[in-house]
């Protein structure tokens, strides 16, 4: 049996407000707050990126599972912010914990999926038998172009997941992946900022693509929403999950512990992962959790984790996650904003 | 301007804090050294420093070198570790009124300077106030 064994977060202590944002492109922050169920973002400091985040959360990652890095066989990040075109983030995260130099090491990309996507494959490693522990990343210093809708939801986080099949936290009952070619949103090579298909990127794209995974690893492994305590559904603005949970039958108590992006915003590669690790802050042995993740191009996917008595073991060894968004946050202006997202134009 | 072979050859200490001790006398030494300035020693042992501390003295750059001229004002101090060792690094993402000597504060993997739009970024350690 295979399954989470160590999960940490990372979330940077900056946030801007949606008035703040509104203010300056002459919007009206109230419906833009009702419109996507949203109050602020954080914001990720100068000097803070993908893998500087990514390394954070993974030690926290290492704190709850107790292994010397030196045994992990694989490291993956997912992240459409990796800070270079060309040259691994894996391998910073991987020498920075000490995993290095016997590691598989990748980066994913893939919109909002590429942290999910690494833990697919980590944990198809450790269930092959091939590795003894796989790390997978989802992190993101997501970028909205300034005044567009985006703006107000493209944040920063991490989450980290290591894979092992000993002394695990929430053993994997079942995994299924969902894809078709759907161009709802995308970022071209030399661009500073995504383009999006507006409300294309509803229907065709984020709602049926979850609901297929949601309904196939349902299906596959036999179970109903009923069947589970929790779900995480990925998070672009707060009304998606919501709505897409109640069209497939699950209600707002099994949503709202994992539902962080109100007042965190738009992780991108790490939405849902981040969502899976604040419930799994409050979850109690025997829980199930079903985790479906999105990612725009297009496609979902999904695990079905068991909770085990481990948890109550590992849970405080780490930040929580609702902790590291709630506490020692530094509000934001917009100049200050656009200065530490690098938004202003200088001299050479 | 900072040369990737020099940087790389820095990666242990910058990322994963290693340091060494002397196997004879027992000295650590943080950036580790190829030979014990004490016994003249060249068996040096891996070890790691500590990821807590507390200000020792600090100071806030206004005027900095060209590298870091975007992080300006930023502050500076030396830590004494919880295990003697004192290191100097920038102290980030904190109000400046909340610097005191003794606060405790611990290490964080930040980006310390990219080499312009072209070349490589560099990562290591900063300090965080720590609650």
């Amino acid at each position: 049996m295979e399954g989470i064994i160590g999960y940490g977060a990372y979330i940077p202590r900056n946030r801007i407000k949606v008035e703040e944002i509104a203010k300056v492109w002459g919007a009206d922050a109230s419906s833009y707050k009702r419109g996507l169920m949203l109050e602020e973002k954080s914001v990720p400091s100068p000097d803070q990126d993908t893998i500087t985040m990514s390394v954070e959360a993974a030690k926290n990652a290492l704190r709850r599972a107790g292994i010397d890095p030196v045994d992990i066989g694989a490291v993956y990040v997912g992240s459409e912010s990796h800070p270079y075109a060309v040259k691994p983030s894996g391998t910073v995260l991987a020498e920075a914990l000490g995993a290095t130099p016997e590691v598989h090491t990748a980066d994913f990309e893939f919109a909002c999926k590429a942290g999910t996507e690494g833990m697919f494959v980590a944990l198809s490693l450790v269930k092959a038998g091939e590795i003894k522990y796989g790390l997978a990343v989802g992190a993101d210093t997501s970028q909205g172009a300034p005044g567009d809708a985006l703006e107000y939801s493209a944040a920063a986080g991490a989450a980290a997941f290591i894979f092992g099949q000993k002394n695990i936290i929430a053993r994997t009952l079942d995994t299924y992946s969902y894809m078709t070619d759907t161009p709802d949103f995308w970022r071209r090579e030399y661009q500073y900022y995504p383009q999006h298909g507006g409300r294309f990127t509803g229907d065709p794209a984020y709602f049926s693509h979850t609901k297929g995974a949601a309904k196939g690893i349902m299906k596959k492994a036999g179970m109903k929403p009923v069947d589970f305590d929790y779900v995480i559904f990925h998070q672009p603005n707060g009304k998606f999950p919501f709505r897409v949970g109640k069209m497939l039958g699950f209600n707002e108590k099994q949503i709202e512990p994992g539902w962080l992006v109100n007042r965190l915003g738009n992780t991108y590669s790490g939405s849902s992962p981040l969502g899976l690790t604040a419930t799994l802050d409050i979850s109690n042995p025997g829980d199930r959790i079903l985790i479906v993740s999105y990612g725009s191009g297009a496609g979902s996917d999904a695990f079905i984790f068991e909770v085990t008595e481990r948890i109550d073991e590992v849970r405080d060894m780490a930040p929580k996650t609702r902790d590291l968004l709630d506490k020692d946050k530094n509000y934001l202006e917009y100049g200050e904003y656009a200065k530490f997202r690098q938004k202003i134009r200088k001299a050479n | 301007m900072t040369t990737p072979s020099r940087y790389w050859r820095e990666i242990p200490q910058r990322y994963r804090l290693e340091a060494n001790k002397c196997s004879k006398c027992g000295i650590k030494f943080f950036p580790p050294r190829l030979i014990c300035p004490e016994c003249k020693n060249r068996e040096l042992e891996k070890t790691k420093i500590a990821e807590t501390g507390k200000i020792i003295t600090y100071t806030v750059i206004r005027v900095p070198p060209h590298q870091f001229v975007d992080q300006a004002p930023y502050a500076v101090g030396i830590v004494e570790l919880d295990d003697g060792f004192k290191l100097t690094a920038q102290i980030v993402d904190c109000d400046f009124e909340d610097l005191k000597i003794g606060q405790k504060v611990r290490i964080e993997f930040r980006k310390i300077f990219d080499e312009g739009e072209s070349g490589i970024l560099c990562y290591g350690y900063k300090f965080v106030l720590d609650e």
